[in-house]
């Protein structure tokens, strides 16, 4: 099989990593040879985070050749646009509807790009928005918007969801393994 | 069993399959998560040294004994650890000595791009470069016997890439080592003159058996495919090659020092064309050229040889950069579209804010340090003028103070957290002290050795593995060092910090202001969140000269916001506030 390429990116704090283990442990689990990779250190204070997951019969580099990712999972709307160049022709785009301020936004240096969603959409037609805010809400808490983002994902994976939920379920805390759960399938049938 | 592993993870693993008895390291990223796993597993004896020598020293110490021993830190770690690594390097090691060097090629984390695989070839030491979490953990277990085989200190060096990447890794089980016990022989240990001029033999000696055993070493693979196209690589750079060349024929080195060089040459007599991928440093092309192969009617071949003529020597590889240096990137139909960066900042409620604000106020020179804090010199805080290298802050601020005089000095003070002061912040005061300097050396701290994740510290009262153990004063340590004005404050207290960094300007001699409250981050129990009353705010923007990621300016209505997401209501902004609008 063709090597799958998946690129998650957002900022600090808001759960990037747990979904790249999730992502990867999960097609391992479905008998696919995966690696990921991401930065820790300075990059987690706050800053723009990114997480490259790929799977397939025999993975090399751990991280994705720009134009080659068949998915940019975004956990927040102006980050996506920092690795548009990632996507391969015709691949596809889940936002979540999000915004983060960085510092220079915050103090009045920079603009947030308001129309941000719009343009993105405008380059790339297979654009899917995910309300991460309102479905983790509905599942219970806001702790979950990387679970609900996971399960917009997978619906476009062909994992089967069994699969997904047994992985999310050995890597967070078992008393919210049915918030979890509930998250997950909120994102895949959003 | 299968188990995604990072390369760190794996190193881990694999040291604890291989027995390990002690290890000794100082965080730092890339490589923290070797010495964290490490102490997880209740067979090893693991610490957090005071800095990367003395976990060396602590290692080689266990080695003495016929431990198996490793230690562990990030590139700079080994400059300075680099004293008794080229000691060992002659002693050689009773039971296995493994020094795991983790590279940062991009400088995620770091001050520099050093290559360390050069450290193996000035120490003259084996190099071990794995390229994947699998190799990470088969390399840790042969780096102790290659170490025991061969009477070596080795070098596993890893890369950011190959440090926090996972993978598929298959675990083994723990074989038991059992020291060997001290078997006194001052021939081996003691480098006095005498004894290293025949040190020195063996260890030339040892890097031609060292060479002989890579021709035949399993890590050191040809892989044969395309004739046309020959690539000669290691590490992570392997893996990116791969991607980029599926076609081409690969001698992929796992033991990149000594080089086997009759492996090589053959490998060179076998195909059209060489390339030569790997990250910053020509280290494999500049020997390999050295051996002069590509000489027409020399030793072995006259292929043309490509290395650093197109592959970049600054910054990270990774697929594209490899594609794109010859040629074969396909640039991207999309259109960038421009974003306003997103550098990490101070968190919000973290105690070192206060500190900088202060500074910041002051207008005072700061000669900064290694750590979160080095975050203190972003705008709007702006408040860091220097950063050398761990604990270079006090000695820094001390070199201006005799240039130019305590007019300067009163005007500068050197910033270090409490872990940096600990490594090798404590010498530098020692200096001032002794020197009759004028100085004020402020130290931030929060408690924990935060930047890499949290370690315990000297000061923190816990070791790695949980024990409690005593909880080093700042407070006496300085006293004991000969300060006499030392203040301790609580950097949440914007106005007693002010006055303490004041007061400490004004002193005589050596002064220390320890502005100490935990990091935010500890326990993560925050306080109710604070909010912007508007009809109190004025919009003078004052608390945004805090650069509290929580604090933003709503332009349309000229107010102040806070976002009660990142708030910890640690309350530094509403001690500000001249109109007192920051309420709960």
């Amino acid at each position: 099989m063709k090597t799958v390429n998946i690129l998650i990116c957002g900022v600090g704090g808001q759960g990037v990593l747990l979904a790249g283990d999730i992502i990867a442990e999960t097609a391992i689990a479905a008998g696919f040879d995966a690696k990921k990779s991401e930065v820790h250190g300075m990059a987690q204070r706050g800053g723009s985070v990114v997480s490259h997951v790929r799977y397939g019969d025999r993975v090399n580099s751990p991280l994705i050749r720009e134009g080659e990712a068949d998915v940019i999972l975004s956990f927040e709307e102006m980050e996506t646009a920092r690795y548009l160049s990632f996507l391969k022709p015709g691949g596809a785009v889940i936002i979540n509807r999000q915004q983060v301020m960085p510092m220079t936004v915050a103090t009045g240096q920079a603009q947030y790009p308001a129309d941000i969603v719009d343009r993105i959409r405008a380059q790339v037609p297979n654009t899917a928005l995910c309300d991460g805010p309102a479905l983790s809400a509905q599942a219970g808490s806001a702790k979950t918007i990387n679970v609900v983002l996971v399960g917009a994902l997978a619906r476009q994976l062909g994992i089967p969801g069994e699969t997904w939920i047994a992985t999310i379920s050995s890597r967070v805390p078992p008393k919210t393994v049915e918030m979890n759960r509930k998250a997950f399938e909120l994102g895949y049938d959003d | 069993m299968k188990k995604l592993l990072s390369g760190n993870e794996a190193v881990a693993r694999g040291a604890w399959e291989a027995g390990v008895n002690v290890v000794s390291a100082y965080p730092g990223t890339p490589s923290t998560e070797i010495l964290e796993n490490l102490g997880k597993y209740k067979e090893v004896y693991a610490e957090l040294a005071t800095n990367e020598k003395v976990g060396l020293e602590v290692a080689a110490g266990a080695s003495f004994g016929g431990a198996r021993a490793l230690t562990c830190m990030k590139h700079v770690g080994l400059n300075v650890a680099a004293d008794p690594l080229f000691s060992m390097a002659y002693i050689g090691a009773t039971g296995g000595l493994v020094v795991v060097t983790a590279d940062d090629p991009g400088m995620h984390s770091s001050q520099n791009e050093q290559d360390n695989r050069y450290y193996a070839k000035m120490a003259k030491i084996p190099c071990l470069e794995p390229s994947d979490s699998q190799e990470c953990l088969a390399f840790a277990k042969l780096a102790f016997e290659l170490s025991e085989q061969f009477d070596t200190p080795v070098l596993l060096r890893l890369t950011t890439r190959i440090s926090h990447s996972k993978g598929v890794v298959e675990l083994g089980q723990r074989a038991e080592h059992t020291p060997a016990g001290y078997v006194k022989d001052i021939v081996k240990r003691i480098t006095i003159p005498a004894h290293a001029r025949k040190m020195h033999v063996k260890v030339e000696d040892r890097l031609r058996r060292l060479s002989e055993y890579g021709e035949t070493f399993a890590g050191n693979t040809i892989e044969r495919g395309d004739k046309k196209l020959g690539i000669i690589t290691s590490g992570i750079s392997y893996q990116y090659a791969r991607d980029v060349f599926p076609d081409a024929s690969f001698l992929k080195l796992g033991l990149t020092h000594p080089l086997p060089q009759k492996l090589i040459a053959g490998f060179i007599k076998s195909v059209d064309e060489i390339y030569v991928i790997e990250e910053n440093d020509p280290f494999l092309e500049e020997q390999i050229k050295a051996a002069g192969y590509f000489v027409k009617g020399s030793c072995a071949y006259d292929s043309p040889i490509t290395g650093k003529d197109k592959v970049p020597i600054t910054g990270e590889l990774d697929p594209t950069v490899v594609a794109r240096s010859f040629g074969l990137q396909r640039e991207s139909s999309v259109q960038p579209i421009a974003v306003p960066a997103r550098p990490p900042v101070l968190c919000p409620g973290c105690p070192h804010r206060g500190v900088f604000y202060a500074i910041s106020k002051l207008k005072l020179t700061a000669t900064g340090d290694i750590g979160c804090y080095t975050l203190g010199m972003m705008e709007p805080l702006g408040a860091m003028d220097t950063v050398i290298c761990m604990g270079g802050s006090v000695t820094a601020a001390m070199g201006l103070e005799k240039a130019l005089g305590p007019e300067m000095a009163r005007r500068t003070v050197a910033v270090i957290g409490d872990s940096t002061f600990f490594h090798s912040g404590i010498t530098g005061l020692i200096d001032m002290v002794y020197n009759n300097a004028q100085g004020t050396v402020v130290i931030l701290d929060n408690r924990i050795t935060a930047m890499t994740g949290h370690q315990q510290n000297p000061g923190s009262g816990r070791t790695l593995q949980g024990q409690t153990s005593p909880v080093l004063s700042l407070e006496d340590i300085c006293h004991a060092c000969g300060v006499k004005h030392v203040a301790v404050v609580d950097p949440l207290d914007l106005k007693a910090t002010e006055a303490a960094l004041k007061a400490a300007a004004g002193h005589p001699g050596v002064s220390v202001v320890i502005a100490k409250s935990p990091c935010i981050l500890i326990d993560k129990k925050f306080k109710p969140t604070l909010h912007v009353d508007e009809d109190a705010c004025v919009g003078c923007k004052l608390c945004l000269k805090l650069g509290c990621p929580a604090i933003s300016f709503d332009s349309a209505r000229k107010k102040s916001k806070i976002d009660p997401i990142f708030c910890t209501g640690c309350e530094v902004c509403a001690s500000l506030c001249p109109k007192k609008a920051m309420k709960r």
